[in-house]
């Protein structure tokens, strides 16, 4: 069975090379009560107006014309979150969450992020400074950094990028672990070894290839867990078997991604944040509206949600996860049936471990002379306190870590508290 | 070590495709030179039969879009939009095989790869992305009419050539955006039509940002939204909106009824001309402004020296690319004449895109394997004109050595070492494709490999095979 080859390989390896490169690790049996966190990071700019519209604000269905979100009851229309506030309908799973009190919806939010441009957008939203290029590592990586050694996590490695390279929020001193799904076949053990061997003296490529056999026999280890165990659906043993199915366009990955997702924070030893990217978000043309271009997207997003709580099983009672998205989208639709890039979102906080049911909003209403700078929904909630309050609360980041190394200079920032389940 | 031989592995691996065997040869001790004779001369153009124009290939998309509007309007296809899309994405698809595996055919086998390098860096520069269906049979035509032709001419027609052609148009939507005091939208008011009109801006602000003075340079929100304007009616021949029909099908056409009229303030200057003449004003100024010399010189230097590039190269850079009113071959001479290019070897780790082209390169593939070799790019995170943002494909090393990537490569190796590793003599080409820059444990590891299949794992899989 090629999982209990590469699991003596990397035992062999770490004799062998005498070296750093594979040490030894402590097999921890169930430790279902560790907390995980999931940071989904939708690139494009979400339309915060359309995911969850504020249908009983006077002003949305005039800026939104067409392509506004009928109120709670109507055909087509919003999710009901509360007196304001709706779902998108294509957000079925995440409102079953809101009524088991487990989903909790942020709007008027933002990153620290004031201009417009997708690429400073997103640096910041992973960099967890006031600034664009501030520094080249993330947040989750230097929160990661500032907790204490785990002795159950394999190699230390506590966070997880799902995707080839690992994105900038989870770059940094802490090490971490990235994984896609393989098409290749895997090599053969001795030409693993001398591939090691002709690494030894290039650090960058050596830890490479050891977080990558880490991560490779991780996933071979909970396979083969739940090979014994409950027959689960989603290991990676047989997302490997299913490898060749076909792959409808931008679907089948992003499922692959959730189920390794889940099979990553389900394994005793394996990380416990992990960190992947949904695409697709800017929507400058026909964005639609109930039905349409957007609709389709966050109707993926969701399904993609389900499965995960699905394949997360008990776990998810352990699990958070925080949906954010650089900044949101202009309040009017343009000449095109779309939106143009604007300042402040909404995003979502959902998990077994939230506490939910409630929508957190400082709501600047929609009127012309409320809107930033004429033209956006007003920024009046500091993404970094919704981050800083979960962190706290669920991971233990210590709040001296937060206010400096997590978040630079962010004393004056306070965390929101009572966002995870005491 | 020797010198002029180092410095032929690295005009090779950093400011080409990678050696073919007997290239590092044939360069000797003149590598710089060897980089110089190939600007001179026109742009290398793709061969091919096969491959059309894009006006071709759009006026046959815009053909089917009609069919779905007569269907629609006789009430009888109800399915008519998805079979509409369908189609044309069977339209587009063996149009982009036909493109990427022309592309892979140029790069494998062309004796001027610097200047087939510096195509891939202005396809990436004005990026558009076949993730969005509207480009897919588009994209490659891109590269072959705006791109191309104007690798070795001026930046200023460059940036023309690109915002004109339909496939940034439509990636980035301006061939709908219509001035809020156009005719078309005057028209709408009076008719009390349901149908809003007004500007798109996501063209324009992608032009400033990603394509000319980079983020940081200087301009506004308001900028943004006047350029837009200058830019409204820049559109396709043929795109219906609003009746309009005009223009030769699938071409570039300017359509003063979508114009805002009137002048604009960009960047403090006033642009009063009447028509196209306006956005191609803008665009022309913004092209010899010091912000653009500046971005685009680091961008250069980013790409062919190292991801935080020394600042006296980019400074030295941008004062050629300005004060030759950017003249491109000049800046690659500028550029081929920076100490610092030759100084840091394998500063650069290959995109996916330069190692899959250096292995195939330097194990001389047939050409026959160019279409197998396209999926590969996709396996390995870097699917041929799918950079996914208008921002293109990233440039620094952490953007492609995480983990998983490196043990895909890996992986991809082993499995190009099994298929052909056995008739081939990987201790004879590693010398051929590294040169002075092989390490003494590459040449080990090869010769002592328990198998030739083994052995061109091993050469593929090396630091300096890695990197460039």
């Amino acid at each position: 069975m090629r999982a209990i080859k590469r699991r003596e390989f990397l035992t062999g390896a770490a004799l062998a090379t005498g070296s750093a490169l594979f040490t030894s690790r402590i097999a921890f049996a169930g430790s279902a009560t560790r907390p995980r966190f999931v940071f989904v990071i939708l690139r494009g700019a979400l339309d915060g107006l359309t995911a969850v519209p504020p249908y009983a604000d006077p002003n949305y269905a005039r800026l939104r014309g067409e392509v506004a979100i009928a109120a709670p009851g109507a055909s087509g229309g919003a999710l009901r979150l509360d007196g304001l506030f709706g779902l998108h309908p294509s957000l079925a799973f995440l409102s079953e969450c809101f009524t088991a009190e487990e989903l909790v919806v942020f709007h008027a939010m933002a990153s620290p992020y004031r201009e417009r441009s997708h690429f400073d957008g997103q640096d910041v939203l992973e960099n967890g400074c006031a600034r664009a290029h501030a520094v080249q590592t993330g947040w989750i990586n230097r929160a990661l950094a500032a907790l204490p050694p785990e002795p159950s996590a394999r190699r230390g490695e506590l966070g997880i990028a799902l995707g080839q390279n690992v994105p900038l929020v989870m770059r940094g001193p802490a090490p971490v672990a990235s994984w896609s799904p393989s098409h290749l076949a895997a090599l053969d053990e001795d030409t693993l070894q001398r591939i090691a061997d002709l690494y030894s003296t290039d650090p960058v490529l050596s830890q490479r290839l050891a977080d990558a056999l880490s991560t490779e026999s991780a996933a071979d280890t909970s396979a083969s867990e739940a090979m014994l165990g409950a027959g689960e659906e989603n290991s990676p043993a047989q997302l490997l078997a299913r490898r060749n199915e076909p792959k409808a366009r931008g679907g089948a990955p992003y499922k692959e991604i959730i189920h390794a997702t889940a099979s990553f924070l389900k394994s005793a030893d394996g990380p416990r944040v992990a960190v992947f990217d949904a695409m697709g978000w800017d929507t400058h043309a026909n964005e639609g509206g109930a039905l349409g271009q957007l609709a389709a997207r966050l109707a993926g997003l969701d399904a993609g949600l389900r499965t995960l709580k699905e394949d997360l099983g008990p776990v998810w009672r352990d699990t958070v996860v925080m949906i954010a998205t650089e900044f949101g989208r202009t309040a009017a639709v343009n000449g095109t049936r779309g939106t143009d890039h604007g300042t402040a979102a909404a995003a979502f906080l959902v998990g077994g471990a939230v506490h939910g049911g409630r929508v957190i909003a400082d709501w600047p209403g929609l009127s012309d002379h409320a809107l930033y700078q004429g033209r956006d929904l007003a920024p009046t909630m500091n993404m970094h306190a919704a981050l800083k309050g979960v962190l706290a609360d669920h991971l233990a980041v210590p709040t001296r870590a937060l206010d400096t190394a997590v978040f630079p200079d962010s004393a004056g920032v306070k965390p929101l508290q009572g966002l995870v389940r005491a | 070590m020797d010198e002029p031989a180092l410095a032929a592995a690295i005009a090779a691996n950093r400011f080409g495709l990678g050696a073919r065997p007997g290239e590092l040869a044939r360069m000797g001790s003149d590598a710089r030179g060897w980089l110089t004779a190939q600007l001179n001369g026109g742009a290398p153009r793709l061969q091919g039969s096969e491959l059309r124009s894009s006006a071709d290939i759009l006026s046959q998309a815009l053909e089917l879009r009609r069919e779905r509007r007569d269907a629609r309007a006789g009430g009888s296809a109800p399915n008519a939009d998805a079979a509409v899309v369908m189609k044309i994405a069977q339209l587009y698809r063996p149009v982009y095989v036909d493109e990427t595996s022309a592309r892979i055919r140029e790069a494998l086998t062309t004796d001027r790869p610097f200047i087939e390098r510096l195509t891939y860096f202005w396809t990436n520069h004005f990026a558009v992305s076949v993730d969005k269906v509207a480009v897919l049979g588009l994209a490659g035509s891109f590269e072959r009419e705006a791109i191309r032709p104007h690798v070795l001419g001026n930046f200023t027609d460059l940036l023309l050539a690109s915002t004109r052609h339909p496939a940034m148009l439509l990636y980035l939507d301006n061939q709908v955006s219509v001035g809020p005091n156009s005719l078309l939208a005057q028209r709408a008011a009076r008719r009390a039509s349901e149908r809003r009109f007004g500007i798109n801006e996501n063209l324009a602000r992608e032009i400033l940002e990603l394509q000319t003075l980079g983020v940081a340079g200087g301009y506004t929100q308001a900028d943004v939204t006047s350029f837009a304007q200058v830019i409204t009616g820049w559109s396709i021949g043929a795109e219906n909106l609003g009746h309009l029909t005009s223009g030769v099908p699938g071409q570039f056409v300017f359509r003063p009824e979508m114009h805002e009229p009137g002048a604009q303030l960009i960047l403090g200057k006033r642009y009063a001309q009447d028509g196209a003449e306006q956005g191609v004003a803008v665009l022309r100024d913004l092209a010899q402004r010091p912000a653009a010399a500046n971005f685009i010189a680091t961008k250069l230097a980013r790409h062919f020296i190292a991801d935080e590039p020394p600042p006296q190269a980019v400074a030295h850079l941008a004062r050629v690319f300005h004060d030759s009113s950017g003249d491109l071959p000049s800046v690659y001479r500028a550029l081929i004449g920076l100490k610092e290019c030759w100084a840091q070897a394998l500063a650069k780790f290959k995109t996916p895109g330069e190692y899959i082209i250096s292995s195939l390169r330097g194990l001389q593939i047939p050409q026959n394997y160019a279409d197998k070799a396209r999926t590969s790019f996709a396996l390995l995170g870097q699917r041929i004109y799918a950079p996914g943002s208008p921002a293109g494909w990233p440039d620094r090393s952490a953007d492609w050595d995480g983990s998983s990537a490196v043990m895909k490569r890996i992986e991809w190796a082993d499995a190009l070492g099994q298929k052909i590793g056995a008739h081939q003599d990987a201790a004879q080409l590693a010398p051929q494709w590294l040169g002075a820059g092989m390490s003494a444990a590459t040449h080990t590891s090869v010769a002592r490999a328990a198998s030739g299949a083994q052995a061109l794992t091993l050469l593929l899989s090396a630091p300096e095979f890695m990197r460039r």
